[in-house]
């Protein structure tokens, strides 16, 4: 099926893009009895369709329970998609580093996935929970260079050393063999970072990898995965609920609702002129550190829902402040092109 | 607003707390003191591990075993609280002092009714004399946070994150508590259900005139529900004073440091400044300001003493050399939103 938002793809590169995804869906099945078939599901990712360009950052935001998270497991292939594809095209690692063959992810098996993982990493939310507490740094970081079998034992230690010293850990022999434990949840994250990047991926999902920490270590994680990215020609698919943090990492932006992507554009235009009533919503609710600023209602009625088995008609309907008859009449509204590159999902935009 | 001189609902003098570890003595808290009028609202900020939740835990004698008060006082009406025996202090809390905190919505009971909950709260501390006098009183209360009263027969697990976390806040004001703490009690929620919850909050504590302390990382939430804000950092008090005006033009430089890491979405996309290196280990902390290490003005003083207050207006920084009213914050006065 050609996807509405197969046309955003062209606007990003087209053929050059990084990853593209279309069509993307995934449903959980919800089973009221272990014997039986069920017979509803969660939408939890619906006709979602979007291009990375090489070394570009987009941000992937809504609110608990959208289907963000889902997104970022489907590019990594930790869950396998319902229907809908996804097609990468990373730098070839032979001669001068031009791209490779496009990759069809629902064709990597079991088999193939240590070299796709080669190319794709992810970074988690909690620095606590996605490392072994009694495992040493060292062992943490070096082990996805050993299940790629990279390198000779003492050239392990040369690039560990290397990436600590690259996200911050200096001096790399102090933090060696220290134990998570011992350290702070900023330089956990550090060690998650270098632990993702030591293969040199091109492609990194990072599953809100600043909100459990402090302000104070965030802004440092936040900057030095922007460098990082600079450096390795890193592209990032960046989920967060937090419009702030993305509109520091993101060149562009895609906002969820219950499954459906239904606005995307580059950051600043996203922030300054939201053309969806749910971006509306999202924006104005966020506290502003400025006591003098008066910040608008959010627009928005009732509460946020699991989208179980919902009906065709827009998604965002029943909390809509704008919706008409034709909204509830219609079927989900497709991404349309507004001004360039901004893509909204909306018949009264 | 902070202008209005009333006697104080609660007034901390130099308040200590000590948790004792097997690697030593950490001082969680050391000299604070602040006072909070009748329907004023205080913020603590800092970072984690600054004391702010032992500042809050002390207020409510909550403390953990290990911990004890070094020193101070906490008046409340003009008594001490921290003599009290434990049975006294219980007289206090939910009916004078209340507090909600982040998990709290994880602390229904699943297998009661939320309303019922919320009775056994009231019955506990009031003595309502009959059921359904309480049981008004719950449809009152679930009223003032936004909830449908008739929900107060269903199950916490029919309710939603942000439901419960009202729920909470309805027990904590149910027994018409003078003060009421609160320790991020949105942080697990999304914005817009945190939106919705800092409005009622905001309208209830200045209905019914509570004292309230706000605990947050999130300066922005701060910045919108507080009249006045308190900046601890290393277990100080470092910085207090009227909200728009410490925004406006922080006086202690790591008030500044804080405010330019904090990302917003709103206005000009100013850069982010981060804040160099850790703060202190409070088992041995640093000789002089404890900020020293991270501060880029320090100097010998700022090494060996523990700074005085620099007072603007009723304002203060414990800092030896506090900014002026800088030009990043008139830049951001300036700004057109």
């Amino acid at each position: 099926m050609q996807t509405p938002m197969a046309a955003p793809n062209q606007t990003d590169g087209g053929q050059d893009a990084l990853v593209a995804v279309s069509g993307l869906t995934k449903r959980f099945p919800v089973l009221k009895s272990l014997f039986r078939q069920p017979s509803s599901f969660i939408h939890a990712v619906d006709d979602v369709s979007f291009a990375l360009a090489p070394g570009e950052s987009l941000g992937l935001v809504g609110e608990s329970g959208c289907g963000k998270t889902t997104v970022g497991k489907l590019l990594v292939k930790l869950l396998e998609p319902t229907s809908g594809g996804i097609h990468f095209r990373f730098p070839s690692r032979d001669a001068n580093g031009g791209s490779g063959e496009p990759v069809d992810a629902s064709e990597i098996r079991s088999t193939d996935l240590r070299a796709f993982r080669r190319q794709a990493q992810m970074i988690f939310q909690d620095p606590y929970e996605s490392m072994n507490p009694r495992r040493t740094i060292y062992d943490t970081i070096a082990e996805p260079l050993a299940v790629q079998g990279i390198g000779s034992m003492t050239n392990r230690v040369d690039r560990v050393t290397e990436i600590l010293t690259r996200v911050g850990l200096t001096p790399p022999s102090s933090f060696l063999f220290r134990h998570p434990h011992e350290l702070s949840g900023g330089q956990r994250q550090r060690v998650a970072i270098a632990r993702a990047l030591v293969i040199g991926p091109s492609f990194v999902v990072a599953d809100e990898p600043t909100s459990m920490l402090d302000v104070s270590s965030r802004t440092g994680i936040m900057s030095l995965m922007q460098e990082l990215a600079q450096q390795y020609g890193i592209s990032y698919l960046y989920i967060t609920h937090d419009l702030a943090v993305a509109r520091y990492m993101c060149h562009r932006i895609a906002v969820m609702y219950l499954g459906k992507i239904v606005e995307l554009a580059e950051t600043e235009e996203l922030l300054r002129n939201p053309l969806h009533p749910y971006t509306r919503a999202l924006l104005s609710a966020v506290p502003v550190p400025d006591p003098r600023f008066r910040r608008d209602r959010p627009d928005i009625l009732g509460d946020l829902t699991l989208p179980i088995d919902p009906p065709p008609r827009c998604r965002f309907y029943d909390r809509c402040p704008v919706a008409t008859d034709f909204c509830e009449g219609n079927p989900h509204p497709p991404m349309e092109e507004q001004t360039p590159g901004h893509w909204v999902a909306c018949y009264e935009a | 607003m902070a202008t209005v001189r009333e006697a104080p609902v609660l007034e901390v003098v130099d308040l200590s707390l000590r948790y004792q570890t097997r690697q030593g003595e950490v001082q969680a808290v050391e000299g604070v003191s602040f006072e909070l009028a009748q329907g004023q609202s205080l913020g603590l900020v800092g970072e984690s591990g600054c004391g702010k939740t032992s500042v809050a835990t002390s207020l409510m004698r909550l403390l953990p075993e290990n911990a004890y008060l070094a020193g101070g006082q906490v008046k409340l009406g003009g008594t001490d609280l921290l003599p009290l025996s434990d049975d006294e202090i219980r007289g206090y809390r939910w009916r004078r002092i209340a507090m909600v905190f982040q998990a709290a919505m994880n602390s229904l009971d699943p297998v009661h009714r939320v309303g019922q909950q919320v009775i056994e709260a009231i019955e506990a501390h009031r003595m309502e004399t009959t059921l359904a006098d309480a049981r008004e009183r719950v449809a009152r209360l679930f009223r003032m946070v936004g909830l449908d009263p008739q929900l107060m027969d269903r199950y916490p697990h029919e309710f939603s994150g942000g439901m419960r976390q009202r729920a909470v806040i309805a027990m904590a004001l149910s027994c018409d508590p003078d003060l009421i703490i609160a320790d991020e009690p949105t942080t697990a929620l999304d914005v817009i259900v945190q939106d919705r919850i800092l409005r009622e909050l905001k309208v209830v504590q200045q209905e019914l005139r509570m004292g309230m302390i706000y605990i947050s990382h999130d300066i922005g939430v701060v910045a919108e529900v507080t009249d006045r804000i308190g900046v601890m950092y290393a277990g100080r008090l470092v910085e207090l004073g009227d909200t728009a005006d410490v925004f406006r033009s922080p006086m202690h430089p790591y008030t500044a440091a804080l405010m330019s890491s904090f990302p917003s979405v709103h206005g000009e996309r100013l850069p982010l400044v981060g804040l160099a290196g850790e703060p202190p280990n409070l088992i041995d902390p640093p000789a002089g300001c404890p900020f020293h290490p991270r501060c880029p003005y320090a100097d010998d003083i700022c090494r060996t003493e523990f700074p005085d207050r620099s007072f603007r207006g009723d304002n203060w920084a414990a800092c030896w050399h506090p900014l002026d009213a800088s030009p990043l914050s008139e830049d951001r006065q300036n700004q057109d939103f």
